[in-house]
């Protein structure tokens, strides 16, 4: 292979540089004991402190952790049955109708879908708050729980349902013992995703939470509104350090499977 | 899979696609053709084509253009570039974990980058020119957008690229064509679908921006989405607000069209 040139070299240099520099630069700022982004007095981890004090804020990464866990939960659920019943459906027509209504929300910009769940909402009655904030999470992670499972399903070779079925194997076993393990990096796969939409979602939020109840982009928000905090830095190291050991985590693991599905296919 | 396999696993799923999919665009609708008081009016529509709903349109659609354009001359080289490194694979990764920093933690970060007295007013004044305004003009939220969304753009046109048979470019070289005229006529047009994706995953959310426009832009812009918000949030006109969001889906569907690809019989 032709070794890049200097210049292409420069070049992604100088992309990695620009993709990172607001990052660093913000993670920089959260140890200046000066109160804004502009000189660094001197080290200090007060703004870290003034995170963890916080019992608000405590609270606030509490709820978005949660929503994330369990929206993506419940979405993961809900996306492998459909992913599965989609596959099995015959009619061709019938399926790609589900395909496409299965893409709605992914190609759908936050704003809209924000603003249709505030209206759903508002006429269900379902009070604006952390139920809301869930059930929205849950339903635009849906699609991309299905769109992460099919895949799998759909390479998966038909013989052996057949063969478990031969071999006297029930509906039930087919499918916690022969489908679900063949799709399980899938799963994992569409249970990660909607974790990350979940924790980064800001629009779809912003619509559906209610006064007493925020998560954390709702929260930077109206403080990135009110001017530069550093404790909103500190949040911002502490967000980075934990995506970076998930990333790790995530790269390791999926290096494993796919190691392990290689050796499996010999 | 099976003609035997039941159809229980799909009532949670299509419980699902009709609460969640069905339901809220039928009721975007349904609020397009109210007014303040619930009464049926076409008054929303009529509204939308005045001057000032019309220039709005016109200039979110020109700032999601500039942002688009910007975002594919910025990431079409990157990804081609990113294909001939050794270890392609981790600098994708590399690319792809700040698009995972929360959006609202790296528009945050530009409103001390850009400050007054930020560091690149700082660069500014180190080559002997006044302090400019940087933030709250229209270059920061394109900047800032395309910042945003350079990974995106950059996962499926690596992806198209990655897919690419390398002997197609070494057959055209032998044959004698030129680097560009490789690029033009072989290599851009088999990773045409990639770039596709890319305007996908780009143009339709910078036409509904709202939250870099009010972070970054001041109020020098409004965006579609911006007037959703203002709409919904701000005057209470859930009626306004859903006939934008009735055009702005229509938009969506039209960039989907254009930018369709043509199904190579893969998935169903």
């Amino acid at each position: 292979m032709k070794k890049l040139s200097a210049a292409s070299k420069a070049y992604l240099v100088l992309i990695f540089v620009i993709l990172y520099a607001p990052i660093f630069y913000l993670i920089f700022y959260s140890f200046n004991s000066g109160g804004n982004m502009n000189n660094f007095e001197s080290f200090t981890l007060e703004h870290y402190k003034a995170v963890f004090a916080d019992s608000r804020l405590i609270v606030i990464l509490i709820n978005t952790v949660i929503v994330a866990l369990l929206s993506g939960l419940i979405a993961t659920v809900i996306g492998t049955l459909g992913a599965i019943g989609i596959v099995s459906i015959k009619d061709k027509k019938m399926r790609n109708t589900l395909l496409s209504l299965n893409n709605v929300l992914i190609v759908s910009p936050d704003v809209v879908i924000g603003a249709s769940f505030l209206i759903l909402f508002t006429m269900v009655g379902v009070k604006l708050g952390f139920a809301s904030v869930l059930v929205s999470h849950v339903a635009f992670s849906v699609p991309i729980v299905v769109l992460m499972v099919l895949p799998k399903l759909l390479e998966m070779n038909t013989s052996l349902l057949d063969a478990a079925r031969d071999l006297g194997a029930t509906k039930r076993d087919v499918l916690t013992r022969v489908i679900l393990p063949y799709i399980a990096p899938g799963i994992f796969a569409g249970f990660f995703m909607a974790l990350t939409y979940s924790l980064d979602d800001f629009a779809v939020t912003f619509f559906v939470t209610g006064n007493g109840f925020s998560t954390l982009s709702v929260e930077i928000y109206s403080m990135a509104r009110a001017g530069i905090s550093l404790t909103v830095n500190a949040i911002s190291g502490l967000v980075f350090a934990v995506t970076l050991i998930i990333v790790i985590g995530y790269y390791f693991i999926s290096k494993r499977t796919k190691s392990n599905a290689a050796e499996g296919q010999r | 899979m099976n003609k035997k396999t039941a159809k229980g696993p799909l009532i949670p799923y299509l419980f699902w696609i009709l609460l969640f999919v069905i339901a809220p665009i039928a009721l975007i609708v349904y609020y397009s053709v109210l007014d303040l008081n619930g009464d049926f009016t076409l008054a929303n529509y009529v509204k939308f084509f005045t001057p000032v709903y019309l220039k709005m349109t016109l200039s979110s659609f020109w700032y999601a253009f500039l942002i688009t354009v910007f975002t594919l001359l910025f990431a079409y080289p990157t990804a081609y570039l990113l294909t001939k490194t050794k270890n392609k694979q981790l600098w994708l990764m590399l690319i792809i974990i700040p698009s995972w920093i929360n959006l609202l933690l790296k528009t945050y970060a530009f409103i001390g980058i850009f400050g007054l007295s930020g560091p690149i007013n700082a660069m500014i004044k180190v080559f002997g020119f006044d302090p400019k305004q940087i933030l709250f003009t229209d270059f920061s939220f394109v900047f800032v957008s395309v910042y945003i969304f350079i990974p995106f753009m950059i996962i499926p046109i690596f992806n198209s690229l990655d897919k690419m048979n390398p002997s197609l470019v070494f057959a055209a070289r032998d044959l004698g064509a030129s680097s560009w005229t490789t690029f033009r006529r072989v290599i851009f047009p088999l990773t045409i679908d990639g770039v596709k994706s890319g305007i996908q995953v780009t143009f339709i959310p910078a036409l509904s921006l709202f939250m870099i426009t009010r972070l970054i832009a001041g109020n020098q812009v409004i965006t579609l989405g911006t007037a959703i918000e203002q709409q919904f949030l701000v005057s209470q006109n859930w009626g306004m607000g859903s006939t934008i969001a009735v055009f702005l889906i229509l938009f969506m569907i039209l960039t989907m069209l254009v930018t369709k690809q043509k199904s190579k019989g893969g998935r169903a």
